[in-house]
């Protein structure tokens, strides 16, 4: 537990990627098996035990600590998980023996001055053994390599009387089985053997609070790195596996075969678009690109099969791989198998497909759609990361999926076709599906870039009709473009419509993390807008990219040298009517937001130029936003 | 006569009237006591001064040589007299040099100990107890979450963290006076014995630590080094420089921070710190409570730091407390942080 809590405490500061995976990697490489394969289960988020509420670990520590020092550390701590990790009793202490009851020194009284360099100082702490300490009364300062009194301390705290600490395997097996009323005397427990890191992970695994922005692709790519393997090789059979993925490490160690994926529907790693640039036209033949629009809504993969029992099994997976089946019950049924012999006899009913498909993947867009229109991306948001998913929500926002390319079917698997044949393959699919909540991506005619050029400019006349506000711009995908996993070269584009610009002005300025710590890359910026004292500039958001690294240098400089205050690692940067540096703005959409100020929040800000040749004065207004906003029909967040 | 007429709070700093002098003035004063040699504590412009020699040369480096008027050097444990009362000076585990003061006025002796640890330090003399009856404590880490381990882990933690990137530098933030020191010699007792480079504003002060004996092994200027040739090393710098323009010429650094400040989470993120190494030369809470037990001292005065917990400790244990209420001093790295642009060349 001690080792996986030292690399939780090490990914919880490394902000840079390639750094976690070696972490992480070196991990595996060091830790035996079964205790990697829990922590990369843990790293995964495929863990999963009955969660120890807060309520228990305050009961805990209220217990056996002080009210008002507990209290007080709080406050000042402000993570109650770290709180008690770090000051939960070290129980395997003896308290330190009483030093000699030493006399008052009114005892000794006079002449007692005369004598102060003929008294033996108790050693310190007598705890920590009573290495060096006495006779120091003429020692010079130039004394040095004394031997550490530390280390006969910590001979002492891995002494016989304590057990040694858990293993995080002791610690997830136990978690599983452990009965409610048995959870606080084996935590108390737990807590009394490891240390501070080693506590403060066992109560962020414990609290399900792990929060160290790690993903379940980069742990997984983290163990590929072990065996030299492709990262989507271990995606690919990962549905099949469970902790602790004991035959997964033996593969990755050459110690083993391949584990085989036995999950009737996995998950495929999906194919990425590069963003094009209007440079690359030149090198490109119109001739060999399919164009497609490109939707607003959320990347998903549906996919469904049957396992050894003949038992159908349908799900929903994020781009990533993550499976949100349960979010969206209301769509699962389009794509589960259904059989003829499920056909109903009620012959005034419709009858149920019988279609003959085994399985499929199929690769789409959730969006969703009232009345056949495709709603705004902020409409969709309603639908995501919600506990409940009621029925009054399934309603209110029916879901439904776009689709523009197909896997496998029963055929098998279909990614080493050419795009165009899987794309005739689709439609004859979504043809024979015929499900009102299922449809095609539909082709955008063109025979050359100008028409595409105005299809993006216009999709309403293009053919995407009222469905053009969801359309953020266009996909041309090579006909002869194999699925592959990731994001080559060459193979699939997307041009986005232009997207919303505005002219901001920089009020904040922090320094960012890693390579960027020196520079101050996170920049706050606001509009202007009439308040109480006149005009004022509002934060309306807050980017840290966009700019070239030429860019980064300029702003850097700019706040070094026009820094009016500074608050912790926050700069308050000079912003007046006349005086400071107008940024120019690009975002996909506005929401409205109680959390800021403004009222407004951007999706997916960042910067797009630097104005140094306009005044702040001539930024934008508060109110362009509000417009915008109403024409986006956004909704409240929630 | 009681403890608060031997030594009382002021603004100028703990003053001794009968005495006719101030520990750690912050302010100029005609005659001062100082503890050791951090800014905080050992300020220019006073016009006698005592202290230990070490002491007295961190002022003169820092200051000049016309730091103050006249100044006396006194050893551990010897005694001089002032006044109608005595002063000895005991070692304080702090810093090279750093001592507690003892004050004693009839039968009353009264401890004003600095800053101090109770840790092993191969770079300074070891605490030591001294019975009293009035203990003046600094509190920096006095909440019960700072506990600060052993301090050869932590430099075994950035050792391993050398060997897994040796591609990459590692920056070690530390206050130049004492920390620095005490980190390099911690690295060498561990058995690395590559060159360590510094910061040019460790330089003057490192070597005088070297001059006292204190031995750090190769130390080299980082100035002047090619980006490409710091991988793989290790360079000590004062905190404030670990996030400046400065930082640009290492090699992806990895930006380490030895302070006990360290051991909570948010302190050490919010600093961009991606290495933090809980190395403290104050006593942390067990320091603090094991230390005001040891010295039977029956009333305890607390100064900078979490006063509020400590008093309440004490309180909790039938000891007479009070916070102080000195101001002026702080944790020097937290003052050095303030100085944000202080630590480049």
């Amino acid at each position: 537990m001690n080792r996986f809590a030292e690399l939780l405490d090490r990914l919880a500061y490394e902000p840079g990627r390639n750094n976690k995976l070696r972490l992480i990697t070196s991990y595996f490489r060091e830790v035996p098996d079964p205790d990697r394969g829990y922590a990369l289960a843990a790293l995964t988020g495929a863990l999963s035990f009955k969660h120890a509420k807060p309520g228990l670990i305050r009961d805990l520590i209220a217990a056996r600590t002080d009210p008002v020092l507990f209290a007080l550390s709080y406050d000042y701590v402000g993570d109650l998980s770290e709180t008690v990790a770090l000051m939960w009793p070290r129980s395997f202490l003896k308290q330190p023996p009483t030093p000699e009851p030493s006399p008052p020194l009114a005892a000794l009284a006079e002449g007692g001055e005369k004598q102060t360099t003929g008294e033996t100082p108790l050693p310190p702490r007598s705890r920590r053994g009573g290495v060096g300490g006495g006779g120091t009364t003429a020692t010079t300062a130039s004394t040095v390599n004394l031997p550490s009194q530390r280390t006969s301390t910590q001979a002492a705290s891995s002494g016989h009387n304590n057990p040694p600490p858990p293993t995080l395997t002791e610690v997830v097996i136990t978690l599983r089985t452990l009965g409610k009323t048995e959870l606080p005397g084996q935590l108390a427990r737990w807590l009394d053997e490891l240390d501070e890191t080693g506590r403060w992970a066992l109560l962020k695994l414990v609290t399900g609070a792990m929060r160290i922005g790690i993903s379940a692709r980069l742990a997984k790519t983290a163990a590929a790195a072990l065996g030299n393997k492709d990262p989507h090789d271990v995606e690919l059979i990962w549905p099949g596996l469970t902790p602790p993925y004991v035959d997964l490490f033996a593969w990755l160690e050459g110690r083993g075969d391949k584990p085989v994926n036995r999950d009737p529907a996995p998950f495929r790693p999906v194919m990425l678009a590069h963003a094009i640039e209007t440079t690359d036209f030149a090198n490109l033949d119109a001739a060999d690109y399919i164009a497609e629009w490109k939707w607003d809504g959320i990347r998903v993969q549906a996919v469904s099969g049957r396992d050894e029992n003949d038992n159908a099994t349908a799900r929903l997976y994020s781009r990533t791989g993550e499976d949100i089946s349960k979010s969206f019950p209301d769509l699962l049924p389009s794509l589960r198998l259904q059989d003829s012999s499920d056909v109903t006899l009620d012959v005034s009913r419709k009858p149920l497909r019988t279609f003959r498909h085994q399985a499929f993947a199929i690769d789409g867009e959730l969006l969703v759609l009232r009345d056949g229109r495709v709603q705004s991306f902020n409409v969709l948001q309603q639908r995501l990361n919600r506990k409940a998913v009621t029925p009054k929500l399934m309603k209110d926002f029916p879901i439904h999926l776009r689709v523009y390319d197909l896997l496998s079917d029963d055929d098998g698997d279909l990614r080493e076709l050419p795009f165009a044949e899987r794309r005739t393959r689709l439609e004859a699919f979504i043809a024979q599906l015929d499900d009102p909540r299922i449809d095609l991506s539909p082709t955008i005619p063109f025979d050359d870039w100008e028409t595409i050029t105005a299809a993006r400019a216009d999709p309403a006349s293009a053919g995407a009709g009222d469905d053009a506000d969801a359309v953020e711009g266009v996909m041309l995908k090579r006909r002869d473009a194999v699925y592959l996993p990731g994001r080559p070269k060459g193979q699939w584009w997307k041009w986005k419509r232009d997207p919303h610009i505005i002219d901001a002005v920089l009020m904040y300025a922090q320094r960012g993390h890693g390579k960027r710590s020196s520079f101050y890359s996170d920049y706050t910026f606001g509009v202007w807008t009439n308040g109480e004292s006149g005009e004022q500039l509002v934060p309306v958001g807050k980017a840290y990219f966009g700019f070239t690294d030429e860019e980064l240098i300029q702003i850097d400089r700019f706040v070094r040298r026009n820094t009016t205050e500074k608050f912790g690692p926050v700069r308050h940067v000079v912003h007046e009517a006349n005086q400071g540096l107008v940024l120019e703005v690009a975002f996909e959409g506005l929401q409205r937001s109680t959390r800021h100020k403004s009222g407004v929040a951007m999706r997916f800000p960042r910067i797009n130029r630097l104005r140094w040749d306009k005044p702040p004065r001539e930024a934008d207004r508060l109110e362009t936003l509000e417009l915008m906003l109403k024409a986006e029909g956004g909704m409240p967040s929630p | 006569m009681r403890p608060q007429d031997i030594l009382m709070p002021a603004a100028t700093g703990l003053c001794c009237k009968p005495g006719g002098f101030h520990i750690d003035p912050v302010r100029p004063v005609e005659r001062a006591l100082i503890t050791h040699g951090h800014s905080d504590h050992a300020r220019p412009g006073h016009g006698a001064v005592l202290a230990t020699q070490e002491t007295l040369d961190m002022m003169r480096l820092r200051y000049g040589d016309n730091f103050a008027r006249s100044t006396q050097a006194i050893s551990y444990g010897e005694t001089v007299s002032l006044g109608e009362v005595s002063a000895t000076f005991h070692p304080a585990g702090h810093v090279l040099g750093s001592a507690q003061i003892a004050v004693t006025h009839g039968g009353t002796r009264i401890i004003a100990s600095g800053d101090y640890k109770d840790a092993s330090d191969p770079t300074c003399a070891p605490f030591e107890v001294v019975p009293c009856d009035v203990f003046i404590t600094e509190a920096t880490f006095g909440l019960p979450v700072f506990r600060h381990g052993n301090a050869a882990d932590e430099v075994a933690k950035l050792l391993a963290s050398v060997a897994l990137f040796p591609e990459r530098a590692h920056l070690v933030g530390a206050y130049s006076l004492g920390k620095a020191q005490r980190v390099i010699a911690l690295i060498r007792e561990a058995g690395y014995d590559a060159p360590i480079y510094l910061h040019g504003a460790m330089e003057k002060i490192t070597h005088y630590y070297q001059s006292r004996g204190v031995k750090l092994g190769d130390l080299r200027p980082v100035k002047g080094m090619k980006k490409a040739d710091l991988a793989g090393t290790i360079t000590l710098a004062p905190p404030s420089a670990t996030s400046d323009i400065w930082t640009r010429r290492f090699p992806d650094p990895v930006t380490a921070f030895a302070s006990g400040w360290m051991r909570v989470r948010a302190r050490a993120r919010q600093r961009g710190v991606e290495l933090p190494l809980v190395i403290s030369d104050h006593a942390d809470w067990d320091g603090l409570i094991a230390t005001i037990n040891a010295t039977g001292a029956g009333e305890i005065w607390v100064t900078h730091g979490e006063e509020e917990a400590l008093v309440h400790w004490c309180t909790t244990k039938g000891l007479a407390a009070r916070p102080l209420a000195l101001v002026g001093y702080g944790d020097e790295e937290e003052a050095a942080l303030t100085d944000d642009e202080g630590g480049s060349e």
